[in-house]
């Protein structure tokens, strides 16, 4: 556990080498011409207006110099001294307090990584308040509420110099020889670690980068808050996607669950599998997917690797989800599914063939040569070449009628070749049924022609239908009111209000006998 | 076919239901979309027994079919033989109360609180309350979470056992495990609490509502400050101090921005529900703080309710709690060192001159009017003309005039198209209160340099200013300022200013009236169809058809039709579609 086995960090997505120009490069009068200047790209947040009054800083003694017998002592009152906040909008004020307490942070990180010893247990309340009245505060708002993760520069917290220590001396402070997780957990409970998940969302990247490392090593650590964490871990994740659509360290927290799935025992408990179906296939609907996608499919096909029978709950989850309008995550899925079908086990690859490949080649006739281009190249793969080859009769006929259409009538000349390509590698596999399905073409596209006509048929019929009853109704509910107001008393079956539209049973089965 | 020879009760249900089951998505959900006909051509039997099982077991589809479905079975009461039957639709709306998805989750909540009020008590009680009762219970989530809009609907009609169950769920969902859960529960607090009897409300719904308020999410605590504005109206006077006070007061305090933003975003209906005594004792500092807040968004939330909580003040003391409490806090407002807030102040403060009236305006306000129209951002000095009108009835125009002048130039002059629009558009409003002297002296030649804006949306704008100024100061004026120059333009080398001409006579004509669209603008008109842009002939003829109810039928009969005609046989197609367009629209041929 003590690897940190992290997936890389994003690979270029195969989109970045073309970037579609975004709507804003076209639009010749950009809303953000709107936008004012931002002048200042920090931002703190507000925790330092809360504290009552300022405190004057003294230099304390270097720890190094202290005798062993006070040593604890100074440490402790070190940590109590970096308790102040400073302001850090205005950065010249008070800079010898700063100062003093950068010092002091610079020492006690050096402290607990070098010499041994320091942590014995009283020294633990104090360090853990001394992080928690840094870094747990509430997150700024956004300075641009159209924050773009890839098209804009984060904002980035103004007390960094500060804060950056204190991370650092948490980080150590785990990472120590001395570190008793026994008595941690009495101090680093679930109300200390849903405030730490909740920094997650923080939008500077160095402040989410330490973060992901620090809960890596919780999680590692502390056995008893795993369950706790995952379960929070989900909480984000599940508003992250169904209520706000926004959250900044939804990478960091994939790359830990990268981590933690590897991990899992087998045969996969049942709370890991919903987590699969419930939070992370329903993640790849995400407007924002691009700036996770890798460590999201990373973390899937982990799934995958650790038990391949989840196979069929993914492709038919990401079948469900597949993106309808925007074609950069079309490429997304595609470069996904390509992932998945190179460790999948050929009995795996049978259950799903069928809708997958109906998808694959809805891809290939896509206008878009991008998508389609991301299909074919599946071709090129060896791997699912083979298993294609080993299900021709099967997906041959489901991606035919597209290939030979789209041949025809694609604008691109690169996608054309490339599926002439596809076309020769069928013909060479099976080149019986690739005749048969040749000569049988048209005769399909007849079949498919008329059970077109025969439905618009059957809605015509249908509408009609719809507007005789309702005419025949309002005619009836008239006569009705006719009665009414003669005074006669309502036919028994119209007790009920007289509605237009109300399909009576006796009036529609009178109505078929006209 | 069946529908084809009028026997319309012999659809098959299979072909129906293949319908629904297409594989093209698309395809299902127009289907879907259209369901109410499938039930029509099933009658009310078949609809209950056969197609509503297979809606209940295929709910497994793309997010966007179950939204249709959900929608379509609101309405589906008749369909299945009206309110004796309405419970036959409980079953697939339950299931699509359950999905992921938030869309379709609502819209099934939506349609069951719309069928629940189709339901007899005996209904409500046998079949409604316990899908409620198993949704509340449910193991995801999802179904709770929609269990929670449900309560409001079936709590008033069931009886008091079956309320006391009601209440339970209600009471267990708030302290629910998953935040998603407790938000939603927040967010009905409110509803639930004005069904409530009130001495529930006290009892139960107080302690749910502090506990609300005092969650560990502040995605959680800021819900709970809406319910506040419901159940502070619920209780009598004299138990608001006690039950809703104290957490009001910490959540106008909470150390979460997201929180106080919500206060100050709710402040006048607050204000409003606490009634004037506690609104005096309580509110006004709380308001104070905001308006100092360290987070420019609650300040600005807070700066957009000044008018409002002024107004909204006991008229006793309103003017000293104002002089002496809230105007200060403006003051610092005017130079805040975010523009938002500026600007959001800027959209309120001259209706603060309505309430204090002429003196305190002059003394107090001015100074504040005239610092925010000298503005580094636009749109703070935008936002104050736009207001003009508010302080023109309280000290008339005059006073501002001097500062006005320089804030609209520089305006009108903005590098930002947006910016020179939004003043355009307030230049007829400004004419009005400024006058017509005023006008001419200092703002015709903006509104005539707008006429040649390298941007076609404010020649476009300028253009309709200029009809709204003419109805203003009438044709006279017209006829001596701005269409001289007007017709000027038509001489101009740039063909795009000459066709602003034509733009201006259409759009000016009918306003100056038949003497002047005859005398002055028909000939230049006319002359300007023998343009060699052919975009400018076609406007001609555009003009034409525009301006030709202005003219008699002289002028018609003698001048327009030649001109047309010639222009009907012109080179260019489209010169040639709008003449004959125009003869034909005049009736010249």
């Amino acid at each position: 556990m003590e690897t940190t086995k992290l997936p890389p960090t994003s690979p270029s997505s195969p989109t970045t080498g073309f970037s579609v120009p975004s709507a804003e490069k076209v639009d010749g009068f950009p809303r953000r011409s709107m936008r004012r200047a931002r002048q200042r790209r920090s931002h703190s947040s507000s925790q330092f207006r809360y504290q009552s009054s300022q405190v004057e800083l003294t230099p304390l003694p270097l720890l190094k110099d202290a005798p062993v017998a006070e040593l604890h002592d100074l440490f402790c009152k070190k940590l109590q001294q970096c308790c102040v906040l400073f302001d850090f909008l205005d950065c010249v004020a008070d800079l010898k307090g700063k100062e003093i307490k950068r010092a002091a942070l610079n020492e006690l990180v050096e402290s607990v990584a070098t010499s041994r010893g320091v942590l014995i247990e009283p020294l633990y309340p104090e360090a853990i308040k001394m992080i928690s009245v840094n870094i747990f505060r509430t997150l700024p708002p956004s300075e641009n509420p159209e924050f773009d993760p890839e098209e804009d520069e984060p904002t980035l917290e103004a007390s960094w110099p500060h804060l950056q220590l204190v991370y650092e001396f948490f980080l150590r402070f785990l990472e120590s020889p001395d570190f008793q997780p026994s008595m941690a957990k009495r101090y680093v409970d679930q109300k200390f670690v849903l405030q730490l998940l909740e920094l997650f969302d923080s939008e500077d990247p160095r402040e989410r980068e330490y973060l992901k490392t620090i809960l890596h090593r919780v999680y590692g650590k502390l056995l008893g808050l795993r369950a706790y964490i995952r379960k929070q871990i989900n909480n984000i994740f599940l508003r992250f996607i169904y209520e706000t659509e926004h959250f900044n360290g939804v990478a960091e927290l994939l790359e830990i669950l990268g981590s933690i799935i590897n991990g899992f025992a087998l045969p996969l408990k049942s709370e890991h599998k919903q987590f699969l179906v419930r939070v992370l296939i329903p993640l790849h609907t995400a407007k924002s997917l691009s700036i996770f996608h890798a460590q999201l499919a990373y973390c899937v096909v982990q799934f995958m690797e650790k038990d391949s029978t989840v196979t069929e709950y993914i492709i038919r989850g990401l079948l469900k989800y597949w993106p309808k309008t925007c074609t950069q995550k079309e490429v997304m899925f595609l470069g996904e599914i390509e992932e998945i079908l190179d460790v999948i086990e050929p009995s795996q690859f049978i259950r799903v063939q069928e809708s997958l490949f109906k998808q694959i080649a809805a891809c290939i006739s896509s206008p878009h040569f991008q998508v389609a281009e991301r299909a074919l190249y599946f071709w090129n793969n060896e791997y699912i070449l083979s298993l294609i080859e080993e299900n021709c009769q099967v997906i041959l006929p489901l991606v035919f009628a597209t290939l030979y259409r789209v041949s025809k009538e694609h604008w691109n000349q690169t996608i054309v070749s490339l599926i002439y390509n596809v076309l020769k590698t069928f013909m060479e596999m099976n080149s019986k049924l690739f005749d048969d399905l040749t000569a049988s073409y048209k005769v399909e596209r007849q079949k498919e022609l008329k059970r077109e006509c025969e439905r618009a048929e059957l809605w015509r019929g249908l509408e009609e239908q719809q507007e005789r009853r309702l005419q025949i109704l309002g005619e009836a509910s008239r006569n009705q009111k006719n009665l009414q107001e003669r005074g006669e008393p309502p036919q028994p079956s119209s007790t009920q209000t007289a509605f237009p539209e109300q399909p009576n049973p006796e009036l529609s089965g009178a109505s078929s006998n006209t | 076919m069946a529908g084809a020879d009028g026997d319309d009760s012999l659809y098959p249900i299979a072909v129906l239901i293949d319908e629904l089951r297409n594989e093209d998505v698309q395809l299902r959900l127009n289907s879907i979309k259209k369901l109410s006909t499938i039930a029509l051509a099933l009658g009310v039997e078949r609809t209950r027994t056969e197609l509503l099982p297979f809606l209940t077991d295929t709910i497994y589809d793309e997010d966007e079919v179950l939204l249709a479905l959900a929608e379509q079975l609101g309405n589906f009461t008749m369909l299945v033989g009206g309110p004796e039957y309405v419970h036959c639709l409980l079953p697939p709306l339950e299931s699509l109360a359950t999905v992921e998805e938030t869309v379709v989750r609502d819209k099934a909540v939506e349609s069951l609180r719309k069928i629940s009020q189709e339901h007899s008590p005996v209904d409500l009680e046998v079949h409604f309350e316990p899908l409620v009762k198993r949704l509340a219970s449910g193991d995801w989530f999802t179904s709770r979470t929609s269990a929670c809009g449900l309560f409001s609907v079936c709590y008033p009609r069931v009886s008091s056992t079956v309320k006391a169950e009601i209440r339970q769920h209600f009471r267990t969902l708030c302290s629910d495990d998953t935040p998603m859960v407790r938000r939603a529960a927040a967010s009905k607090l409110g509803e639930f609490a004005k069904v409530l009897e009130l001495d529930y409300v006290k009892s139960d719904i107080i302690s749910l509502f502090t506990a609300l308020a005092s969650d560990e999410q502040d995605s959680v605590r800021l819900l709970a400050v809406e319910a506040c504005v419901s159940i502070a109206s619920l209780l009598p006077q004299e138990d608001l101090e006690t039950l809703v006070m104290p957490t009001l007061r910490q959540a106008a305090e909470d150390k979460s921005w997201r929180v106080r933003y919500m206060v100050a975003d709710k402040f006048s209906e607050l204000q409003k529900a606490v009634g004037p005594e506690i609104t005096k004792n309580d509110l006004v500092p709380a308001f104070q703080n905001l308006l100092k807040d360290c987070e420019a968004e609650v300040r600005s939330a807070a700066a957009k309710k000044v008018k409002e909580f002024c107004e909204n003040l006991p008229e006793d003391s309103r003017e000293t709690i104002i002089m002496t409490h809230i105007l200060s806090c403006v003051k610092e407002l005017v130079s805040d060192t975010s523009q938002h807030v500026k600007s959001a102040l800027a959209s309120v403060i001259m209706g603060l001159s309505t309430i204090l009236g002429k003196d305190n305006t002059v003394e107090h306000l001015l100074p504040l009017f005239l610092a925010q129209l000298k503005d580094e951002c636009p749109e703070v000095r935008l936002n104050i003309i736009s207001n003009l009108d508010c302080v023109n009835e309280v000290i008339g125009i005059r006073q501002l005039s001097q500062s006005l002048l320089p804030a609209i130039v520089e305006l009108a002059e903005d590098a930002k198209w947006r910016v020179r629009l939004a003043i355009i558009e307030y230049m007829p409003l400004l004419a009005g209160q400024l006058g017509v002297e005023f006008f001419d002296e200092k703002l015709n030649t903006l509104c005539m340099a707008w006429l040649i804006d390298h941007v076609y949306a404010i020649r476009e704008a300028a253009t309709c200013n200029l009809m709204k100024l003419v109805e203003k100061f009438g044709a006279e004026w017209a006829q001596n300022t701005i269409v001289p120059k007007v017709l000027g333009m038509a001489n101009d080398p740039n063909y795009l200013h000459r066709m602003t001409t034509l733009f201006c006579i259409n759009s000016l004509s009918e306003a100056c009236g038949q003497d002047i669209t005859t005398k002055h603008m028909l000939p230049v008109v006319l002359k300007m169809s023998n343009d060699q842009v052919a975009n400018v002939r076609f406007n001609v003829a555009k003009s034409l058809q525009k301006i030709g109810p202005v003219l008699d039928s002289n002028a018609l009969q003698t001048e327009v039709k030649p001109v047309l005609e010639k222009l009907a046989t012109d080179t260019d197609m489209d010169v040639k579609y709008f003449a004959q367009e125009a003869i034909r629209v005049l009736a010249l041929a």
